[in-house]
């Protein structure tokens, strides 16, 4: 797994001229192709860095909007706070310009300006609660940040390229379901509204492993399905216009069935189920290009969900609040509409412009800076604020969905295009469900939601979606074989 | 492979329209209709840090917000709350509303759409949200003659102007003052609404658009005399048997005139007799010779049988259905279950004084933004062609001949042409009477129409009358008007 055209454009910045391979004399081309390699990943970490400080900028200013709306009155502390943050995010900036300079430009932006949203708006809704210090969401929320960020920092150093993870594919699905069946552990488990996704040490630290799990997951059917897609996608039996599988290929599917199936029983959270089943369908379809498989997955996961929705309460009780939300007796029940109604008049008393940042009242519904973080922005920022991050959202996945284009490696393609679709269907999971375009789960708004686990994860799969680009646009093919 | 990428993304892409499309709908569709839920606290939190705009009447604030220093920011003030809560009605950010605070609510607290210019120039030039000044079309000095003339008594005024139909006197008695009910003290807001509303003299109930509605009595009798001359068939010689009672048929009731005796000498009576001497027999005869349906379809035209929105939404007075001749004849002089408010006997008189066309009544006259800019206007509007411009003429002359030297007598103004009928209606065996004035003047260019209601026999027992006591307060509030 030599990677000669990175020896090559290191080896030129290093001056280790003497190590050059011979063959490098022969091309007339090979100065200039140099020449440009020089050039080009300044021209993407330049464009980056600019990117960055308009992000970090427009963070700055939305803390301070906040306060100025707010209170009136101009708080340094938490300036200095998310300066601390743009330092950490420009450090990764740094170490990208090292150990990935041709990494796509626009990940680290995008990541930082939803965060920041984030911690703005999670900020301001502490302002409005009056809560400071470690009470307040936000300052812990910043603090899950740095960690989030050193994390990708981390992870982008010692990952130096990513088909190093394709030899722990096994591995990697043993650790998913090992940290999927961590909060069932009695003494760590905790269940929190209902939900038993949580798992913590004494009143100290609580994590959610399914957020870690999902990338994981990603890894290991990446890897699985680059080894299996073959017998997946090439026997099968024909039936309308589709080819389907045969019944013992059904194995891994029925299999993360089953899983998703358990988390919905066992740890009643429907939100992570339908993300992992969705995440493993579509990559299932990518790598067998077979439409079969869509529609078993869906069907499966409709039938289990129907099935969820006549025996399991809470699962019934989510149908209910969606379908008839507004119903009196729907919205005063307990555990009914309520809060979902109180989000969607949040947004609706935003309008189109919304109230300003720090001037409307996100704080009247309740989990206003994690399930309805997106209710609270939109409230503040109006229908273009939502367009605005919605958009970021749709670039930053676009760019995942892009490696996956431009991608040599299948596994490559894979894990990027599974892990952006991880943030594209949370995404939707997450919004949909606060506007009432399917049932509410409990997951959370990448980057944006207050919640450690998910903010270590995301920045993450920023980590590794800046590593598989990196590799594009260095290496040539490499087709990866099992 | 990169073909289901292609596929992929167009499922991402198609994913992401759903929650564009969705947050359109909450945030730009529906969002007014969301605003509008009780449930939804925001827009009450919002009203807090609004400076609610004014209500204005000719230039007299009659309702204004006033800063504080409480968690409401703004209290509201009504300088004449007594005078003027029929109008204003009260507003509390807390415990709701009523009257134009409560139906103008969406221009005075800065939420409705004409202003959304105003909100954006506002959140980009940084100025605190206020709300619009609503005026209204009262005119203060006939307002006060109104609300002084009814003194005491349990009643209401109403004062039209029929070629507009603009509400220039809206009065109702005995009232209540909105400044207790505006207080941010909730407990003594509460306590003040139960005591309001447990009064049996109901002083919030705006006598003047609805509330215990009250027979009309005689001067229904207008309504009446309208539509036959309207009808053709009639004219105010017409003449009718003048008998001193009259047993309604297939019943065992007995009509009689007010003075038990036949209306005048003679074997017959003319129609404008029967409306200078206010006599019941001549017109329950005439009601059942047109019918329950023609006098329906009349009092229907003037505005029956139909609610009004000022935008303040009115009582529907009543002319029932389904009648038997008995029946009728009782409905023509305003008895049986003919029930009318005061500004419905108002629109009865001002489409008179109108050559026939009764204008939609309105109480507000314009809507003006921060900078003075006219956000709304309201352009007098025709609700019926009523009665031919004959017809109407012909009861003008027999309603000033009633005032003039007739039953009516009590709204004469010296040198001013009045026309005018009384009523005295009587609500049952034992009950007071409830006493009425309707008219207008002058009678060849009309500037005003009123409708008085005086219940409760005006404090004065079985003696009182309408033209003793509704025609000088009615006399009162048209020289207000002419004397201006």
């Amino acid at each position: 797994m030599t990677n000669n055209s990175r020896t090559r454009a290191t080896g030129a910045v290093g001056g280790r001229v003497a190590e050059r391979p011979a063959e490098e004399f022969k091309a007339d081309t090979a100065v200039l192709r140099t020449m440009r390699k020089l050039r080009l990943p300044l021209k993407l970490r330049n464009r980056e860095l600019a990117l960055l400080i308009f992000a970090c900028a427009i963070n700055s200013v939305s803390i301070l909007l906040v306060q100025l709306g707010a209170t009136g009155a101009i708080d340094l502390d938490l300036v200095y706070l998310g300066a601390g943050l743009s330092a950490l995010v420009l450090g990764l900036h740094v170490c990208l310009r090292y150990v990935a300079p041709q990494a796509d430009p626009l990940l680290l932006p995008i990541a930082t300006v939803l965060n920041g949203l984030g911690v703005a708006m999670i900020y301001r809704i502490d302002l409005a609660e009056g809560v400071s210090g470690w009470a307040a969401a936000s300052t812990r929320q910043i603090t899950w940040s740095a960690i989030a960020i050193l994390a990708a920092i981390v992870i982008i150093i010692v990952v130096k390229n990513h088909r190093v993870l394709f030899r722990y594919t096994y591995l990697f699905g043993a650790f998913a379901f090992l940290l999927l069946l961590l909060p069932l552990v009695p003494g760590i488990g905790r269940e929190v509204s209902g939900a038993r996704v949580w798992i913590g040490i004494g009143n100290f630290v609580s994590f959610q492993p399914g957020e870690i799990a999902k990338i994981a997951l990603a890894v290991f059917f990446a890897g699985y399905l680059v080894r299996t897609r073959d017998s997946l996608s090439m026997v099968g039996k024909k039936f309308l216009w589709m080819q389907f599988p045969r019944l013992r290929d059904l194995g891994p599917i029925i299999v993360v069935w089953a899983l998703s199936m358990a988390i919905i029983v066992f740890q009643h959270d429907m939100g992570t189920a339908l993300l992992f089943f969705g995440l493993f369908t579509v990559m299932l379809y990518v790598s067998t290009g077979r439409l079969s498989w869509i529609l078993i997955g869906v069907g499966m996961f409709g039938v289990g969900a129907f099935f969820a929705a006549q025996t399991l309460t809470y699962v019934e009780g989510r149908f209910r609040n969606w379908l008839d939300a507004f119903s009196p007796t729907v919205y005063d029940a307990t555990g009914g509409s309520y809060q979902l109604v109180q989000g969607i008049f949040g947004l609706a008393h935003g309008g189109l412009i919304g109230t300003g940042l720090g001037q409307g009242r996100p704080e009247l519904t309740p989990l206003s800076q994690s399930d309805y973080i997106m209710a609270s922005l939109g409230e503040e920022l109006g229908l273009a604020g939502i367009f605005a991050i919605l958009g970021l959202y749709l670039l930053f996945v676009s760019r995942g969905i892009r490696i996956g284009f431009r991608g040599q490696d299948d596994f490559g393609k894979l894990l990027a295009v599974g892990l952006a679709f991880t943030i594209a269907l949370q995404v939707f999971i997450m919004v949909g469900g606060v506007t009432r375009v399917i049932p509410l789960t409990g997951l959370t708004t990448p980057f944006l939601a207050a919640g450690g686990s998910s903010l270590v994860a995301n920045w993450i799969i920023v980590a590794l979606l800046l590593r598989v680009s990196d590799s594009i646009r260095t290496g040539p093919a490499q087709e990866v074989s099992s | 492979m990169n073909r289901e990428l292609k596929r992929v993304s167009v499922l991402v892409l198609a994913m992401f329209i759903a929650l564009f499309g969705s947050t359109t709908i909450i945030q730009a569709v529906q969002a007014d209709a969301l605003r509008l839920d009780s449930r939804n606290t925001r827009a009450l939190y919002d009203s807090y840090d609004t400076e609610r705009g004014p209500i204005l009447a000719g230039g007299t604030v009659i309702a204004q917000s006033v800063r504080t220093g409480d968690r409401f920011v703004f209290q509201r003030q009504y300088p004449e709350g007594e005078l003027y809560a029929p109008v204003t009605g009260f507003f509390n950010p807390t415990q709701g509303s009523a009257g134009i605070e409560q139906y103008m609510n969406d221009y005075l607290s800065g939420t409705s759409n004409t202003q959304f210019l105003d909100s954006i120039n506002r959140i980009v030039a940084g100025q605190a949200p206020k709300g619009a000044a609503v005026e209204v079309t009262i005119d203060p000095v006939v307002q006060k003659a109104a609300f002084d003339a009814l003194g005491d008594r349990q009643g209401a005024v109403v004062a039209i102007e029929p070629s507009t139909g603009r509400i220039l006197a809206m009065a109702s008695t005995p009232t209540y003052d909105p400044n207790t009910l505006a207080s941010h003290d909730s407990q003594s807001v509460i306590s003040a609404y139960a005591a309001l509303d447990d009064d049996p003299l109901t002083p919030l109930i705006n006598r003047a658009t609805s509330g215990n509605m009250n027979p009309p009595g005689s001067s229904f009798k207008v309504v009446v005399a309208a539509a036959a001359l309207d009808s053709g068939k009639y004219t105010p010689e017409s003449t009718f048997a003048n008998p001193a009672s009259l047993t309604l048929p297939n019943s065992s009731a007995v009509v009689y005139n007010w003075t038990r005796t036949t209306c005048g000498p003679g074997e017959t009576v003319t129609l404008a007799e029967a409306i200078r001497q206010s006599c019941n027999i001549p017109f329950a005869e005439l009601g059942m010779e047109l019918g329950d349906d023609a006098l329906r379809e009349a009092a229907e035209k003037f505005g029956f049988n139909n609610g009004f929105e000022l935008p303040t939404p009115t009582g529907t007075s009543v002319y029932p259905r389904g009648l038997d001749d008995a029946q009728t004849g009782l409905t023509a002089f305003g008895q049986y279950e003919v029930r009318a408010t005061p500004l419905q006997m108002a629109l009865v008189s001002a489409g008179i004084a109108n050559k026939g066309t009764v204008m939609a009544p309105t109480l507000v006259d314009r809507v003006t933004g921060r900078n003075l800019e006219e956000l709304k206007s309201f352009e007098p509007q025709v609700l019926n062609e009523a009665v031919s411009e004959d017809a109407a003429a012909g009861v003008t002359t027999m309603m000033v001949n009633g005032v003039e030297v007739g039953q009516s007598n009590g709204a004469r103004i010296e040198g001013v042409d009045v026309a005018g009928k009384t009523g005295t209606a009587q609500n049952g065996e034992d009950e007071p009477y409830s006493l009425w004035f309707t008219g207008f003047a002058p009678a060849n260019n009309p500037e005003v129409a009123v409708a008085v209601v005086v219940e409760n026999d005006g404090n004065l027992g079985r003696h009182s009358s309408g033209n003793i006591v509704a025609a000088p307060i009615a006399k009162k509030v048209i020289e207000a008007v002419l004397n201006k």
